[in-house]
């Protein structure tokens, strides 16, 4: 009886597996179909003629005659720049949130998690303005700082609490030794805060990443599109080409989702910690 | 020294996240609501001054039958989607809590993928499934015996009415949005302790009461937070339907697509009236996260 649950349980487990991977494993074996079989009138699983040519013909120019791997750096640029700047200023703000009680400390927080509600699609509009008025307009810089604002929030959130989990008596125990708060701080906290920088690192990184409205909007010159705008650009363009659209995809999305299952288990602890502490 | 050092070190800290979020979050979202009051288009654009007209955008807004027709697209959609969403992802989160090991990681893994999916890709492969030439759906559909689902639809096209157009987009953002509550959900059953559930099952309760009467309540903050983000995430969904649906597509709009529209979509642009409502899906869900913080603030998160 046990071990019938016990297998009940596991098929379910399986195909829960299936049927949420399936939209993905169908996205890269369309990607590697040929033609004939994409366009066949009945489908099959897995491409019978596995070939390359979607893949080479997104990769050597085929949209929009620029190279795949400046959309890309484009993409990882504003990612990494995000993700370092948002880590760096969220680090600072969470370790005042926790070691110091100040006057509108509340005020702050309450201002952080409210910011964190505003949709982005309301904020695209002024946005655009402010930044056409700095001239940062279709600029990747002024790009960087709107990704670096949007993540920050829930950056901060969650480095309160790996900050938090540091015990105090440590730094203090540092300082006592002679240590000064500067080097109390990278000694000590940032090594034991690393685990927290990690998971909000994946949170801001896949939020540039990811993000279209305002690359979208903001970005005009073919040579700044990031990934996701070359991939809708093309996609508005040549509709029906599921083979080369589906070889795009796969190549936008395939980084991200290896990054998040390797930091898999921090991310889940991260979560626990952060964004629903029970 | 030392003192004053101490008494201002944390506004120090907290000075670059101030002016970064004050500049590009607080401010423009003020500014939504002035730019509501002003005819912004070409001219504005160009450098003219604004003109400040009252209420007219508002106005406007309500007198046209697109704003109530995306209006009651949001909230439609913001119902089910939510529904479905807290059913599924609570559903999944409590068949992980019963998996065992590397079982558990692999199901888990799984899930994460269609969490880590950049929505732009989301969109795509969930046009190119539901597609009218070559899609899986309409394959398997044609295929199914006529008495279940009907006849006729090899070219159906999914995309060409609101209603199926909608039916898509709830499916894709489900898939996309319930990982996230089963992985909060499993991480909340971690923390209850195991005696409880051994004391039911010991009862004979049913897996149904069980859940009711014991992990609900137990869980009851958890899901709260839960529910709350997940009606802000599906209330301002924009990118997935932007792309199956398109700014051509009047009759789909949601209130996001709407303001883009307004502001962004015509070559008269027409920013002023974009924002005004842009503010009222913002004042939605301001009162939507009125409600979060206070419930953050009794679980003491703010403290």
């Amino acid at each position: 009886m046990k071990s019938r649950s016990r297998i009940l349980v596991n098929a379910t487990g399986l195909a829960v597996f299936a049927v949420t991977v399936f939209p993905v494993f169908w996205m890269v074996s369309t990607a590697l179909k040929p033609n004939e079989e994409i366009f066949s009138t009945t489908p099959r699983p897995l491409p019978g003629d596995p070939t390359f040519r979607h893949f080479d013909f997104v990769l050597n120019g085929g949209i929009a005659n620029t190279s795949f791997w400046s959309y890309l750096g484009n993409s990882l640029i504003l990612a990494l720049v995000t993700v370092v700047a948002s880590g760096l200023l969220a680090l600072l703000a969470a370790v005042a949130l926790v070691r110091f009680r100040f006057k509108f400390r509340t005020t702050y927080l309450v201002m952080l998690l409210v910011v964190q509600m505003v949709p982005a699609e309301a904020l695209v509009i002024p946005l655009f303005l402010d930044l056409k008025q700095l001239a940062l307009l279709d600029n990747l810089a002024g790009l960087a700082l709107v990704y670096i604002a949007f993540s920050l929030p829930f950056s901060i959130w969650m480095l309160r609490s790996f900050v938090a989990a540091v015990p105090r008596e440590l730094e203090e125990a540092a300082l006592i030794d002679g240590a000064g708060p500067v080097r109390a701080f990278f000694s000590v906290l940032l090594p034991l805060v690393t685990p927290g920088l990690i998971a909000t690192s994946i949170f801001s990184f896949i939020t540039a990443w990811n993000e279209f409205v305002f690359a979208f909007t903001f970005l005009d010159d073919q040579a700044k599109y990031t990934l996701p705008i070359m991939l809708q650009y093309f996609f508005g363009r040549s509709g029906n080409e599921w083979g080369p659209i589906m070889a795009a995809s796969t190549l936008l999305t395939v980084p991200v989702i290896l990054f998040f299952l390797l930091v898999q288990r921090r991310m889940v602890s991260g979560l626990t910690a952060g964004a629903v502490k029970g | 020294m030392i003192r004053t050092r101490t008494r201002i070190t944390p506004y120090l800290l907290i000075l670059p996240t101030l002016v970064v979020i004050g500049a590009l979050l607080f401010w423009p979202m003020i500014q939504i609501g002035m730019l509501s009051a002003q005819q912004v288009g070409h001219r504005q654009l160009r450098g003219e001054p604004a003109q400040w007209v009252g209420t007219d955008n508002y106005t406007a807004v309500l007198e046209s039958d697109l704003f109530w027709s995306s209006f009651m697209h949001t909230v439609l959609f913001a119902a089910v989607a939510v529904t479905l969403t807290m059913a599924v992802g609570t559903a999944v989160g409590l068949l992980l809590n019963q998996l065992r090991g590397r079982m558990s990681n692999f199901v888990a893994g799984g899930v994460m993928i269609a969490w880590a999916t950049p929505p732009i890709t989301a969109a795509i492969v969930f046009s190119w499934l539901f597609g009218s030439t070559g899609g899986l759906a309409n394959w398997v559909l044609e295929a199914l015996p006529d008495a279940l689902v009907g006849g006729g639809w090899r070219d159906y096209n999914w995309f060409g009415s609101p209603f199926p157009t909608y039916v898509v987009l709830t499916v894709c953002v489900v898939w996309q949005s319930f990982p996230f509550v089963a992985v909060s959900v499993l991480a909340g059953l971690k923390s209850v302790p195991g005696e409880l559930f051994e004391a039911a099952k010991v009862d004979g309760a049913s897996a149904w009461r069980t859940f009711w009467r014991i992990t609900f309540p137990l869980l009851r903050p958890i899901f709260l937070v839960l529910l709350v983000l997940s009606i802000i995430w599906d209330f301002k969904v924009f990118t997935q339907l932007f792309v199956m649906s398109g700014l051509a597509n009047r009759d789909a709009y949601n209130l996001s697509l709407f303001a883009y529209a307004e502001a962004f979509g015509s070559m008269n642009a027409k920013l002023g009236l974009g924002s005004a409502i842009a503010t009222v899906l913002t004042v939605i869900l301001l009162v939507v996260t009125a409600l979060y913080v206070r419930m953050m603030v009794r679980r003491g998160e703010l403290a």
